[in-house]
């Protein structure tokens, strides 16, 4: 079996792991507020909500970064794991919402007697978990496969698959679909029967989204770096090569695609609760491109790097739609055109050529 | 000669002119001070004989109970003034002693007919017209005789159609058996979407199972007629939804014409398109307002110079972008890709900062406004129709552009194979520059025409940035045609869908539609017969 990472590389994975497992929880339940050591929910919520866009960006990688598709329709899967995770949570609310009837408020307000077919079960955390896993693994297995088999590659994919996520989008905002139209989910009042609101909650749910993260982490590394991996890259640098030489190229795709889809919709299903609304302008084309951009800015075919690129795009965007709402755009649109023009690798490859450069 | 001829005018002139001096002071006192109501109504029917173009606002404010007496005078009251009914004369301030005109219902129903008569009988054409129209739409309130009588005197084609529609509608409650039959064997004819509604009491069913219409002759006959009538109207409709099929082809036909050219002959991912239209649009909106401050006169033409100011605009913005990004991404193009959709963030706020964010308002020119009235349930309406030409224009222009100048070319010649037509000294280069200029003008033009029908706001490109792509994929890259065939295809499948299913599903069905047929043909509707070459 190969290496996954060099000793340094582990050590610098269990520092980070004890960073976000031990220090955060501690510091925030541990620490009353006011205490120089205290996170506040805030920060905690914020960092939970990108760590689940690391998730993301990190199955971005592995289908970009690896197999050099480029997919503009990754928000769709995250918005999916996202929808069934927020079925369970409107279920959870029981009779608690405005209307204090059994069924979503926004069922009630349509004047909907029963939950359509598609609702049903999903009162259970085990089948809402299944959803999650199921529902996008399946879209992107149907659409993969035939998109895969017909040879559709490249910008084409691209396209496609943004058309994707747009109709879904359309189909999401009517109210007619089931999924609450324009406002989506929200209000959720607990899971498991624990209320979300809590610290306790919170800190629970970042820890979860973090151990997702190292999971995603060490089971795409061990991916890329084994046979599998190498064949996904040659893939990527010449596909009609490895295709003389016998493999089949469309199931090495297909396979990556699905669990990078997989991957996005619990990435998803952990974001909901965290930030207490799915909508579908989650899937809207602007935002599956936007997960292109953190995977550029990080370093394509890096997964470390997909994951850092994630977190300093959506740190900065936090600070900018603060400090200077109206610069934030700007700031994107440079970073979209600088990152491809200047920094083909992204902040790793920097790093790595400034360290070779060193030696 | 001269002098006879003109003496000639004056006096006809004078004889039109006339009836409109002054009201017979005899009968509008008979109307204001008459003891019985056949009085009145004598009066009333006397007026409406006349055929005064003064009657009609005397009865009207008779109607709205703003006629009164003063002494022997009779004043139609205008808030804090008066005129005189028979001189014209103004009266202010209205005299103390002023009372009310008593009316009853009797005459208040004659008073109704009485106004709809007059303007039947008006001598302006857009009135009668209007009037006949009105009726035509509620022919209850019709009063046969003053009908008949109208129509007597009619002589307009257009009109007396009309009329006659009113006629028969009235005809079919309470005439003979005859005249039933008669009346709705004429609104057979008739393409107005309310005859439906007059001929199907006839062959209803009451709610115990029997007929509401107890002749099974005229039954029948209602039956038939209704038929012909459903059939002219759902021509209308299917016309319409054919007019709106093209219409929205040509939409997304202009919309799409640019990036068939720098997405499909130079194979240039352009994410800004759709930035490069709004760029159009607002363009189109700063030429209005110039306009409006400077040249008010000229407002009805600011489009004139508002189309070449889109392309200008558009076309400067698309070099710039060619030669600062995108020639260092050829051969790259998912960062191609990327980098221009950072562009059309950076266009988007960029407008959001300079013009604001909320949507800016572009005034369609006069001539734009109101359409043809083709048939009673389908009108056509001018900008749809002017933005259809437009777009075949531009699809003329371009063709041409391509096919017979140096630079369209050079543009295939680069496009089919850069490096010989680098070697028979094509500076391929500034035709790369140019062409991708020249498409992102044409995004430029496809602004202006949609500024014209729709918002103009920041994310005006942003609902057609997957259209266009849509409509280049399926048509197949590097066709011109295939982009014509594709766009109005897209247009007419669209709005078919849409009138069976509502306009998101439809949207959807056809996004899905394209997504399934890519999967077939990957090449598009009309590829380019070839060597497949991997990219």
């Amino acid at each position: 079996m190969t290496r996954l990472y060099s000793s340094r590389g582990w050590i610098a994975l269990a520092a980070f792991a004890v960073a976000l497992l031990v220090v955060v929880p501690v510091s925030a339940l541990l620490f009353p507020p006011g205490s120089a050591f205290h996170l506040s929910e805030y920060w905690v919520s914020l960092g939970g909500k990108i760590i689940c866009y690391g998730i993301v960006a990190l199955a971005m990688d592995l289908v970009w970064g690896y197999a050099g598709i480029l997919s503009l329709g990754h928000g769709l899967f995250f918005a999916l794991g996202g929808y069934a995770m927020g079925m369970y949570l409107m279920r959870q609310i029981g009779l608690d919402g405005v209307y204090h009837s059994h069924l979503a408020d926004f069922m009630v307000f349509l004047d909907w007697k029963a939950y359509p077919w598609y609702w049903s079960f999903t009162e259970h955390f085990w089948y809402a978990a299944l959803l999650v896993v199921l529902v996008p693994g399946l879209l992107a297995f149907v659409f993969g496969y035939f998109a895969f088999r017909s040879r559709i590659k490249g910008v084409y994919f691209s396209i496609i698959t943004q058309a994707l996520t747009y109709a879904a989008m359309l189909l999401f905002f009517r109210n007619e679909t089931g999924f609450g139209g324009n406002n989506g989910f929200t209000d959720f009042k607990r899971i498991l029967g624990i209320p979300i609101a809590t610290p306790q909650m919170r800190v629970a749910l970042f820890a979860l989204s973090a151990a997702a993260l190292i999971g995603a982490l060490l089971l795409g590394r061990w991916l890329v770096s084994s046979k599998f991996g190498r064949v996904l890259a040659a893939i990527r640098d010449a596909e009609q090569r490895v295709m003389f030489c016998g493999y089949n190229t469309a199931h090495y795709k297909l396979f990556v695609w699905t669990l990078s889809a997989v991957l996005c919709g619990i990435a998803g299903a952990l974001y909901v609760p965290q930030v207490g609304i799915i909508n579908p302008s989650e899937m809207s084309p602007a935002n599956s491109i936007e997960i292109a951009i953190w995977v550029a800015v990080g370093g394509r075919g890096t997964l470390v790097g997909a994951a850092l690129g994630a977190l300093l795009v959506n740190g900065a965007k936090s600070f900018f739609t603060q400090q200077f709402p109206d610069y934030w755009l700007y700031f994107l649109g440079l970073l979209f055109v600088l990152s491809t023009l200047f920094l083909p690798q992204g902040v790793v490859g920097l790093l790595k050529f400034s360290r070779e450069k060193r030696s | 000669m001269i002098r006879i001829c003109i003496a000639v005018l004056l006096l006809a002139g004078l004889g039109l002119a006339r009836p409109a001096l002054a009201l017979d002071a005899a009968v509008v006192h008979k109307l204001a001070f008459g003891d019985t109501s056949d009085d009145k109504i004598a009066a009333i029917n006397a007026l409406v004989e006349s055929g005064d173009e003064l009657a009609e606002p005397l009865l009207k404010a008779l109607l709205a109970g703003s006629v009164q007496t003063s002494g022997d005078r009779v004043l139609i009251i205008q808030g804090k003034a008066a005129t005189d009914a028979v001189t014209g004369e103004k009266v202010s301030p209205v005299p103390a002693d002023a009372n009310d005109v008593v009316l009853n219902n009797r005459i208040r129903g004659v008073l109704e007919s009485a106004v709809s008569a007059l303007r039947l009988v008006s001598h302006d054409r857009a009135t009668r017209l209007k009037a006949a129209r009105d009726l035509a739409d509620d022919p209850r309130a019709a009063a046969l005789p003053v009908v008949d009588k109208a129509l007597a005197r009619e002589t307009d084609p257009e009109i007396k159609s009309v009329l006659e529609i009113v006629a028969a509608s009235v005809h079919l409650h309470t005439g003979s058996k005859a005249e039933r039959l008669a009346a709705i064997r004429t609104l057979a004819s008739s393409g107005n979407s309310k005859t439906e509604a007059l001929l199907l009491p006839l062959v209803a069913k009451k709610a115990d199972g029997s007929w509401s219409e107890p002749d099974a002759e005229i039954r029948a006959a209602a039956q038939k007629s209704l038929a012909d009538v459903r059939g002219r109207l759902a021509w209308g409709d299917r016309i319409g939804l054919l007019f709106a099929g093209l219409s929205l082809g040509s939409i997304l036909m202009i919309a799409a014409l640019g990036l068939a050219i720098t997405y499909g002959l130079m194979g240039v991912i352009n994410m800004a398109h759709g930035e490069l239209i709004m760029l159009g649009a607002y363009a189109t909106y700063v030429v209005q307002n110039l306009f409006r401050a400077y040249a008010p006169g000229a407002f009805d033409w600011y489009l004139v110079a508002a189309v070449p100011a889109s392309f200008i605009v558009s076309g400067i913005a698309g070099m710039i972008l060619e030669r600062t990004v995108i020639r260092w991404l050829y051969g790259r193009p998912l960062e191609t890709l990327l980098a221009t959709w950072g562009i059309s963030l950076i266009l988007m706020q960029g407008v959001r900062s300079v013009f604001g964010a909320p949507n800016v308002q572009v005034t369609n020119p006069s001539w734009m406004s109101g359409g043809v009235q083709v048939m009673s349930n389908l009108v056509l309406p001018y900008s749809r129709i002017v933005i259809i030409l437009f777009a075949a224009a531009v699809v003329a222009g371009i063709w041409l552009l391509l096919t017979r100048t140096r630079l369209g070319l050079f543009v295939r010649g680069v496009t089919q194979n850069r490096a010989m037509a680098s070697c028979v000294g094509v500076p391929t280069a500034r035709v790369d520059a140019l062409a991708f200029g020249l498409g992102c003008a044409i995004a430029g033009l496809a602004g202006c025409a949609l500024s014209q029908i729709g918002n103009v706001g920041p994310a005006l490109g942003q609902g057609y940035i997957v259209d266009s792509f849509m409509v280049v994929v399926l048509g197949g890259v590097g066709q011109l045609a295939g982009t014509v065939y594709a766009g109005m295809g897209l247009g007419l499948v669209d709005k078919l869908i849409e009138s069976w299913s509502g306009a998101v599903i439809a949207k959807i069905v056809v996004l899905v539609f394209i997504i399934v047929f890519i999967q077939k043909r990957p090449q598009g509707l009309f590829a380019l017969k070839g060597r497949a070459v991997e990219a």
